[in-house]
């Protein structure tokens, strides 16, 4: 019972780092292709977008041929700061995090572009800096929709799987999170280890799915 | 107030191109420019509040130059110190009627508090007869309500002149009499220099100090108010 609790508690400590990284990247990016014009928006978009349909075990490859130690990023984490990324769990925060990216960033980006510019130009007459702006118009009236997005990837990165494998392996209480921590269960006839993971996972996702729905756009009052 | 407007912007959308070229020169407290939609109206209004940068030219207010091309200066919105009341008002719709006046007063980063008082606001609540709808949402008011919240938002940080974008253009026609009338009053009483654009001969004839007439993004005739009427 003990490890399916570390395999918990992992697991959420992971999700929780993917998630706070996600939601400053996320609305960044999403701001920032929302408003800026540049040549190869739409590629970097594209690109951005990716993990959301890329095979999980495919991007965990990526990771570990730009992040192992024989790669230049690899090298000179280890040789400069004695980082190493692979097999620990800042690399599954890593894999967690880009796996879930998309689903912050293209609620945000979606939210923004919502946004009546109008009631930016009007804030710009009042006096009000562009930093103020964001933080008293554009942000508040976009938050709902991102916030719906951060916790949909706070899901999707808490069941992460094949990138994480691949990443950060499944070194019992160390890197093994939830997902993988039943897949190993299976694996080794622990049927009872199994059902308790899976339950415990069951109800988590339950409940931040529930949250999510009712912050989704649809759900806000009108006003 | 002297205002003193001569730029000129090429716009393109699609294959259509809209050329720009107003020049007038106007000094009166109660300017109107009137003309058919697509005019280019909201553009020069635009412009004079910096929310549209024209290819050249320049704009002066008041013996302040807000834009000059040339010369290199475009005052950012920030720094024009006027007042801009949209056709459908951009009333703040996360804000309660009390944090959408006091808008302009706070400069942080962050919006006052839905409770916070603030003399000035109060005042200005008090004189457009909002005060029992403080805590109300623009989406819980009317028209009207909604027009004076915009004004008074508008008029709180006291600035050199009011710019009005079709005022009475979203209002029904019992109303539109009403708040003219309204806007009328208040800008007698506060003598508050204003620019307002509409395609209405009615406003022009009401507050057409000097009237100028845009047709196809050029001014077609500027006159009197006397010779409107006549």
């Amino acid at each position: 019972m003990d490890a399916a609790w570390a395999a918990l508690s992992l697991s959420l400590k992971v999700a929780g780092w993917a998630t706070t990284i996600n939601l400053i990247l996320g609305v960044a990016v999403g701001y920032a292709l929302a408003r800026l014009r540049f040549p190869g928006r739409d590629l970097l978009d594209t690109l951005l977008t990716l993990p959301m349909v890329m095979p999980p075990t495919v991007l965990g490859y990526y990771l570990l041929v730009l992040m192992g130690r024989r790669s230049w990023i690899g090298a000179w984490l280890y040789d400069g700061f004695g980082i190493n990324i692979i097999f620990t769990w800042q690399g599954a925060v890593i894999a967690a995090s880009i796996v879930a990216f998309p689903l912050v960033f293209k609620p945000a980006r979606a939210a923004f572009e919502a946004v009546d510019g109008q009631l930016e130009q009007a804030a710009r007459v009042l006096g009000i800096s562009e930093l103020g702006i964001f933080f008293r118009v554009t942000l508040p009236l976009a938050w709902r929709g991102i916030l719906a997005g951060v916790l949909l990837a706070f899901a999707r990165a808490l069941g992460e799987f094949g990138a994480t494998l691949m990443v950060a392996g499944s070194i019992p209480g160390k890197t093994q999170t939830l997902s993988i921590a039943v897949y190993e269960a299976v694996q080794a006839g622990q049927d009872d280890v199994a059902n308790t993971l899976v339950l415990i996972t069951s109800a988590v996702c339950v409940v931040v799915l529930m949250a999510a729905g009712r912050l989704a756009p649809g759900r806000i009052a009108n006003r | 107030m002297q205002l003193d407007v001569d730029i000129r912007k090429v716009l393109r959308s699609g294959k259509r191109t809209f050329h720009l070229n107003v020049r007038f020169n106007a000094s009166s407290q109660r300017i109107v420019i009137i003309g058919p939609s697509g005019a280019g109206k909201s553009l020069t209004l635009k412009a004079i509040a910096g929310l549209m940068t024209p290819d050249s030219g320049h704009i002066r207010l008041g013996g302040r130059t807000l834009l000059d091309v040339q010369a290199g200066i475009n005052l950012a919105p920030q720094a024009r110190h006027v007042a801009y009341l949209f056709q459908d008002y951009a009333l703040f719709p996360h804000l309660n009627v009390r944090q959408n006046v006091g808008f302009g007063l706070a400069h942080g980063w962050f919006n006052p508090h839905e409770r916070d008082r603030h003399a000035t606001v109060d005042q200005w609540l008090d004189a457009f007869h909002l005060s029992v709808l403080a805590q109300q949402f623009p989406h819980q008011l009317s028209g009207g309500q909604r027009q004076r919240v915009a004004l008074a938002r508008a008029l709180v940080s006291q600035p050199q002149a009011l710019l009005l974008d079709e005022p009475f253009a979203a209002l029904d026609p019992a109303l539109r009499g009403q708040m003219r009338g309204e806007l009328d009053a208040l800008q007698r009483r506060l003598q508050v220099p204003m620019v307002l654009i509409t395609h209405d001969p009615q406003d022009a004839r009401v507050f057409g100090e000097q009237v100028v007439q845009l047709h196809d993004g050029a001014v077609h005739d500027a006159f009197e108010a006397e010779e409107l009427s006549a």
